[in-house]
Order: structure tokens, then sequence, then C-alpha cells
């Protein structure tokens, strides 16, 4: 196994070297994350930050470069009525894309800024660094409240495995408000390998919402750094339905008294595909408040995994931090693994974790069909209503009505 | 009085009030010389006059242990042991004694020292002055006691009540010559040789140690107990512990640890195996007070356990009791592996850090059987600068349907220079399963510590209080005389921690 984990590596590291006096940027930064990439390899379930999640199948996949142009318009499928930047195979496009007022867009390939949140020791944020071309740079300015965005990342071939490493940036300056909405769909096998930085001002909200719809035969890998300063809010949501193998990522920190982080999110997965939410807040600050509630439906041989972590330094007196991770197993092979921690190093906190598995309740189930509901939509009813405490929290009425709509058709497809 | 002076007198008497057992007791040793090969492994089965097919299982389990790695993966800090400065066997030069009136009066001086839940008992049923030759056995017509002083297993009482009833009870090393068949028939088959580094050290080393079978049908007449006690320097000490309770046998065993004060670390790897058939039921009780070091972290036993059950039949029971309050650093996380159908795993601990401690401990409960069921109640304090973490693994495999477990893990700090951390793993492949995990984080609040004051406490006394009742849901599960010495401890531990 080994073997072709260091042999998925090395297909990297040799792409690397080919590309590296073409690529944008600080060749420093990217030599260095090419230095650590290459002593680590591509994260093996020995490593206890990917104990759970396997990325051999991505070993053993030979990704090639996405080449052109698409040259047929790719399907932007349904959204909201905001306005859009999009991305096919993780190239920015401004022709499809109908830029927002009151946020400054910049292409990464234009303005190369890594950021300075992006812990490029982490494999997966490594490898992005090393090879990603090109991204969105969002800016907001303070006081500035820009609304909604769409953010659509497509992957439209799906004849040739392809590869690409994305690099975005979202900035809102003291005060700031607003919302992205992050849609990832494609064709056929792929990797996207996202890396995000997500700079929240004193006083600023970043409300993230993600739909990940990914091709059932694509890699999915996201991997996001916020930094939340006081008075701020970073709101995140993450739906997981797509990719064979999909893992997102979210280090968010605290910096400044009274922030508040939102981590939520849901996992609907059937087949083979195998999810993962991997969270850690790090609470640095005093007064500061977290919440996250992740759940996960689980059907056929599916395989969720969650993975979170508080942490509060000594400085963050009265922490407020709370997690609950909740998982519906469907079917008798699935599997969920979750793995809720707290460390923490402050006597003036009250932090609690709570996590549940199990299947539906009969009782519940029993009620519903004694009343004539059938079967099929009595299910459907709990799942949804089993969801409902993650999504409840999603304020934009456009982005949880097209959430809902997904969770629909998920249901609706697997039935 | 110069102040540096001063300063250092207080620091003494804090420490040695602090830990009120560091005493050492001078008695004769046979020692073995420092540092561990295949030759010492070959020594010590040659000394204890083993069986070839044991001195076989050591030296597989030497062999296993020098492939291995020492794991890092704990939450815990520590120089890096050498393993070749260590005594692996020492033993009290004397032979074995016969009867009370030949163990050395040292001995049972020391263990009048020891015998606080002995004392407490007597206490507790009226007998007073029980009288110091009578400290094992007499006035606790109810508990059986196989003393370890360091590696040799010097007194068993009650030997004959026990085997009337058919139960045996007695030094590992006499269950071997004794009881070959059923040593060799369970040894190692729950924590096998090359299951850990410390496990396989154990194997290749272990000195000595309790034997426990208690045959069908048999509630075990009396609490059987063991005194765990190190005392010559820079031994480890390497105890085997094997518990086979056969169908619908019940026992209920208590393990209480204390240990000399002492300046250089002192590596403790024990393996306490335990083996319940169809419908029996094995309690496994522990109050670990072994020397924490001082304040500043210096010295302490490093503590370094595996300690599993198997419930291998239907319906049958273990529950894991632990109060750790002891050693520098604490790496222990006492498994029940459900394989019976209903079976049930339990695990109630206390854990409590101070100064510099550090404990890095919890469960593993792995359901396998249909219907197994598993509770675990975890409840860790840290004072001080140390560190307290809860590391726990829930597994419900595809065949456990209707397992059932609930966990619950409540930290609290007391004052701002401690970690609590909390690591559960749950990974759940049976959809009829259900699994709940709850986990808080807290300190004393404030208003319950007025409230305590003004009536009077002390701050130390209001604390004391308090943490016993954070504790209460875990301490009722002890045996009675232990529960009595638990909450003491629990104070003592947490001295100068307030204030």
């Amino acid at each position: 196994m080994n073997q072709s984990l260091h042999n998925g590596a090395d297909a990297y590291l040799s792409r690397y070297e080919g590309l590296r006096d073409r690529l944008p940027g600080d060749a420093a930064i990217r030599d260095a994350a090419a230095a650590a990439f290459k002593a680590g390899g591509l994260p093996s379930m020995r490593d206890e930050d990917w104990r759970y999640t396997s990325l051999r199948a991505l070993a053993e996949t030979d990704f090639g470069e996405p080449l052109s142009m698409v040259a047929t318009a790719p399907i932007l499928g349904d959204a909201i009525d905001a306005p859009r930047l999009v991305l096919v195979d993780g190239r920015y496009q401004p022709d499809l894309s109908t830029p927002p007022v009151g946020v400054t867009v910049t292409p990464f390939s234009e303005n190369p800024y890594f950021g300075r949140l992006p812990d490029t020791k982490r494999p997966m944020a490594a490898l992005n660094t090393m090879l990603t071309e090109d991204g969105v740079q969002l800016h907001v300015a303070a006081g500035v409240d820009a609304g909604a965005l769409v953010l659509l990342s497509l992957a439209p071939q799906g004849h040739r495995p392809i590869a690409f490493h994305p690099r975005h940036g979202i900035h809102l300056e003291a005060g700031a408000k607003l919302t992205v909405l992050e849609i990832a769909r494609g064709e056929g096998a792929y990797l996207h390998n996202a890396v995000t930085e997500a700079v929240v001002a004193p006083g600023a909200v970043l409300t993230h919402i993600r739909l990940q719809d990914e091709s059932r035969d694509a890699f999915h890998v996201n991997t996001t750094f916020a930094e939340v300063a006081e008075h701020g809010t970073y709101d995140a949501f993450v739906l997981t339905l797509g990719a064979q193998v999909a893992r997102t990522e979210i280090h968010a920190r605290l910096i400044g008294p009274h922030g508040m982080v939102h981590l939520n999110g849901a996992q609907l997965l059937g087949g083979q595909q195998h999810g993962d939410i991997t969270t850690v807040v790090a609470h640095d600050a005093p007064n500061c408040g977290s919440r996250q509630t992740i759940k996960n439906v689980l059907s056929d041989r599916s395989r969720g995994v969650f993975q979170g972590r508080i942490e509060v330094a000594r400085a963050a007196q009265k922490t407020d931090g709370y997690q609950m991770n909740q998982a519906l197993l469907l079917s008798p092979q699935a599997e969920i693994d979750c793995k809720p921690q707290l460390e923490i190093y402050a006597d003036d906190v009250k932090c609690s974790h709570g996590a549940t598995v199990g299947e539906l309740d009969a009782d519940q189930l029993f009620y519903l069909r004694s009343r004539g509901v059938p079967d099929a939509e009595a299910r459907a009813i709990l799942v949804r209503a089993f969801l409902a405490e993650a999504m409840d929290p999603i304020a934009h009425d456009d982005a949880r009505a097209l959430l809902e709509r997904a969770i629909e058709q998920w249901w609706e497809h697997r039935a | 009085m110069p102040a540096a002076t001063e300063t250092i007198d207080t620091v003494q008497s804090l420490t040695q009030s602090g830990y009120k057992w560091g005493f050492e007791t001078d008695i004769e040793m046979d020692i073995a010389p420092k540092g561990l090969t295949a030759d010492t492994v070959r020594m010590i089965s040659a000394k204890k006059e083993e069986p070839e097919w044991l001195l076989d299982w050591r030296l597989a389990a030497f062999a296993a242990w020098e492939a291995m790695v020492e794991p890092n993966w704990a939450k815990v800090g520590y120089p890096k042991i050498d393993y070749q400065d260590i005594h692996y066997y020492a033993a009290p030069k004397r032979p074995a004694p016969k009867s009370l009136d030949d163990v050395d009066p040292e001995l049972l001086a020391m263990y009048e020292k020891l015998g606080i839940p002995l004392k407490e008992r007597a206490a507790l049923a009226g007998v007073e002055g029980a009288g110091m030759e009578g400290v094992i056995g007499s006035g606790n017509p109810n508990i059986a006691i196989d003393a370890v002083f360091d590696s040799v297993s010097v007194a068993t009482t009650f030997r004959e009540t026990l085997a009337k009833s058919g139960v045996i009870f007695c030094p590992i090393s006499e269950a071997v010559r004794e009881h070959p068949e059923l040593v060799r028939k369970y040894l190692g088959t729950v924590v096998p040789v090359s299951d850990n580094y410390f496990a396989a050290l154990n194997s290749a080393v272990f000195t000595d140690g309790s034997f426990v079978y208690i045959p069908k049908g048999v509630r075990c007449p009396m609490e059987l107990s063991t005194y765990f006690r190190i005392n010559a320097k820079n031994s480890g000490q390497f105890e085997r512990t094997l518990i086979i309770a056969d169908d619908g046998a019940q026992v209920s065993y208590l393990e209480g640890c204390t240990a000399p004060m002492r300046d250089e670390n002192q590596l403790h790897a024990a393996v306490v195996e335990l083996v319940a058939f169809d419908d029996a039921q094995i309690k496994y009780s522990t109050v670990q007070n072994w020397y924490p070091g001082d304040a500043n972290g210096r010295g302490g036993i490093y503590n370094f356990v595996t300690k599993r059950a198997a419930c291998r039949g239907a319906r049958s029971k273990v529950s894991w009791t632990q109060v750790e309050t002891g050693s520098a650093i604490t790496w222990k996380y006492p498994s029940c592996v459900l394989q019976g159908e209903g079976s049930v795993g339990e695990f109630y601990s206390v854990a409590v850090t101070n100064n510099r401690q550090q404990a890095d401990t919890g469960t593993k409960m792995i359901h396998i059987g249909k219907n197994t069921r598993s509770t675990i109640v975890s409840k860790g304090i840290s004072a001080g600068r140390s560190d307290n973490t809860y590391r726990g693994l829930v597994r419900i495999l595809p065949k456990a349907s209707g397992a059932r477990n609930h966990t619950q893990c409540d930290s609290l700090l007391i004052g701002d220079q401690c970690g609590a951390h909390t690591v559960p793993y749950i990974e759940s492949r049976n959809p009829t399963a259900k699994v709940e995990h709850e986990a808080t984080t807290s300190k004393i609040a404030d208003d319950q510590l007025f409230y305590c004051r003004s009536r009077g406490l002390s701050e130390e006394d209001a604390v004391g209080l308090i943490v016993n009742g954070f504790c209460k849901e875990v301490l009722k599960e002890l045996p009675m005389e232990f529960a009595v010495e638990a909450q003491k401890l629990l104070a003592v531990s947490l001295e100068g921690s307030v204030g």
C-alpha cells in the first residue's frame, strides 16, 4: 500500500517539476509546500487525522491535466437568483460569471495570493499550494453588506480523470457582510482539491454555505482555514451528497473576544460513498462561542466520518462551545465513525459534545404508518426531521430551499 | 530564618503531608542486575522454576517487544525510558512464609500502614483495635488478600475458606506450578503477547500477580483483594493478573495501590486479563494511589497498564471501577470485549490529576455479540498544572444487533493552568445498535463554593465536598470500604489546588 501511496505522491511531484516555472506566484512558497508534501506523501490511515479516511483509490488514479477550455457551455444547473462566479476545472471563467456589486473579485491567476492562514504542512493543503493555478479572491470593504453570491465549480468533461486545486480567499473588512453559496458539480472521475482562506474582521459576518454534489466517481477534498476577529461571525454549513471519497475539513480560529463560529453540516451518502467532515475550532480569545451540529444519513454500503475538535486555550475564559453529531444508519452495511474531541486549557468554560448513532425510531415510524403514511414517505419525513436541526439555522432562504431541493432529489433518486 | 530555607521547609512539609504513604521499608532484596535481554527473561523464568512452555511464551513476547516501538499517541510527555537501566526482578530474600508468624515483622508493619481500608472496615463494623498482628485477615472475615510486595506474593490468606468453595486464589507463579492446565489455557488469550508495547514487555518479564479461578456456579464467598506495592529502587513492577469466572460464577476483586516516595521515576507495566463465561460476573475495582511525583513533577510512577476483559459467555458481565489519583503518568484503558450474546460491560472511572500529573485513561467497549450492552461513566478532575485525558473507543461490529452503549464523560477543571481533554472514538457498523455519548467540561461553580463557604466550610473542604458530589456516580460503584478511602484520597489529592 505504501508503495502505491508514494507513487501517487510521485506523480504530483513530477507534475510540479514540469510546471514549476509556469505556475503563478511565489515559487518559494510552492517549493516549501512541495518539500512538505514530498516528506509526508498523501495522507495515510496511519496518520491520526486520517484514520478513518483512505485515499488509496485516489493514489491509484492517474490524473491528467485539465487541458483546454470547454467547447460547449457547461450546464450551470439550478442555483439561486444571485450574482455568480464560475470555475471550470478549477479555472475562473469571467465569461460565464456575473460579478457581484460590493465584492472585489480577483482571480488567483492574476494576483497569486496564497493567504496567511493555510497550514501548508497539512498534506492536502500542501498539494494544493504546490499545484494551484487559479481560484477566486473575494474582498468586501469595511461596513459593506455585499449580499449573496454563488461560487460554482464545474468539472464537465468526464472522459478522462483530471485533477485541479483551486485556491480561494474570502476577506471581509470590519463590519462587512457576505453570503457565499458554493456549489460543486461535475461528471466522471476527477480530483477537486480546494483550499479556502476566510478572514473575518471585527464585527464582520461571513455566511459560507456549501453544496457538494460532485460526480459519484470524483474525489473531493476541501480544506478551509477561517479566522474570526472580535464580534465577528463565521457561519458555515456544508451538505455532502456527492463524490466517491469526500473530505471537508474546516479549521476555524477565534482570535478576538465575542466571536462566533457555526459549523453545521449534513452528509447523505449511498452506494459505496465515503464522506468525511473534519472540524477544528480553536478558541484563542475569551467570551467566544462555537456551535456545531453535524448529521449523517448513511444508506447502502456508505461510510460517514465525523471528527470534530474544540480547542480552548488558557486565555479563552468564558468560552461556550457546543458540538452535536448524530448519525442515522439506514442499511446494515453502512458505517459511521466519529471522534468528537475536547482539548481544554481554561477553567471557566462551558464545553460539551454529544453523539448519537442509531436507526430510524421504530415507534415514530409506526406512528406515521398508523396514520396512513406509506413506509417510504414516513422514512423521508423522519429523515427530514432528523436533518432539520442542522438545516434550520441557515438564514438565507433561497440557499436553504436549494439545499432542501437537493436533499429531496437525493431521496427520490435513492427510492 | 532565611526565606530560602523557609521555603524549602514549607515545600518539604507540604509534599510529605501530600503523600502520606511515602515511606520505605528496609527488607533484604534479591535483585537481578539491570538490563533486559533474552537472558534476563530466562533468568526470571529459571528463578521462578517455570515450565518450558512458559519460558517459550515469554521469549516469544520478548521477541515481539524488541520488534515494537514505544507508543506515542497518548497525550502524555515524559523523558525517554531506558529499558536497559531497570532491574527486572526483585524479591524479598526469605522464602515465602508458611503462616503469618513467619512474615517479616517489617512487612506486617508496612501492611498496617497500608491497611487503611481494613481499618475503615473495622471501624465501620465497630471492631476497634483489631490489633496489628491481625492486620491481614482478622477483623475482616470477608476479605482475602494476596499481598504483592514488589514482585513476589508473600502472604495469602483465607485460602482454606476459598478452597472449600473451590475457588482458586493464589499468586500466579504458584498457579503455574499447581494449575498449569488453567494458566496455559487462558494466559495471553485476552491480551496476546504482542498486543501492545507494554503488554509485550510485561509478558516477557512479569514476575508475579494474582490468579483467580471461580468454578461453575460458585459465588465467591468473599471479596478478593490485592495490595500492590512498589518498593525496591528502580525495579519496575510487572504484575500479571488472570481472573477466570466459569459459567454462573461471581467474584468481586479489589486492587489497591500505594508506593513509597522516590525521586527516580519507576516503571509499572501490568497486565490484567479477565475471562467471563455464561452468566458469570466479575467486578474489578481499583484504587490507584501510587506516588505522583512532587509538586514540580519530579519522581513519580509511570503507570502503563493493559487491562482487558473477555465476556465470552452469554449474559456475562464485567464491571471495571477505578479511582485513579496517583502516578506521575497514567496510561490505562480497562476494556471489555463483548462477545457473548447479551453480555454487559461497564466502566466507571474517576481520574484526578494535580501538580504535574498526566493521565490518559479511558476504556474500549468492543461489541461483537447480539444485544450486548455497555455503560461508560468517566469523571476527570484536573488541578494544578496537570493534564487529564479521557480516551475511549466504542466499536459496534456488524453482528452486534441491538447493541447499546451509553457514555458520559465529565471533566472538572480546578485552576487555569491545567488541561482537560476528551477523545472518544465511536464506530458503528450495525444500524440496530444505539450509541450515545455525552461529554461536558466545567469548573466548580462560584455559587456552589459560596454556599459551602457560607456554611462554615473551609475552601478546601468545600472543594472536596463538591468533587465528591461530582464523582458520586462512580464512587457508589465501589465496595463500601474502598469508597470511604477513595473519598479521602480525592480530598488529599487535591490538597493545595485551591486558595
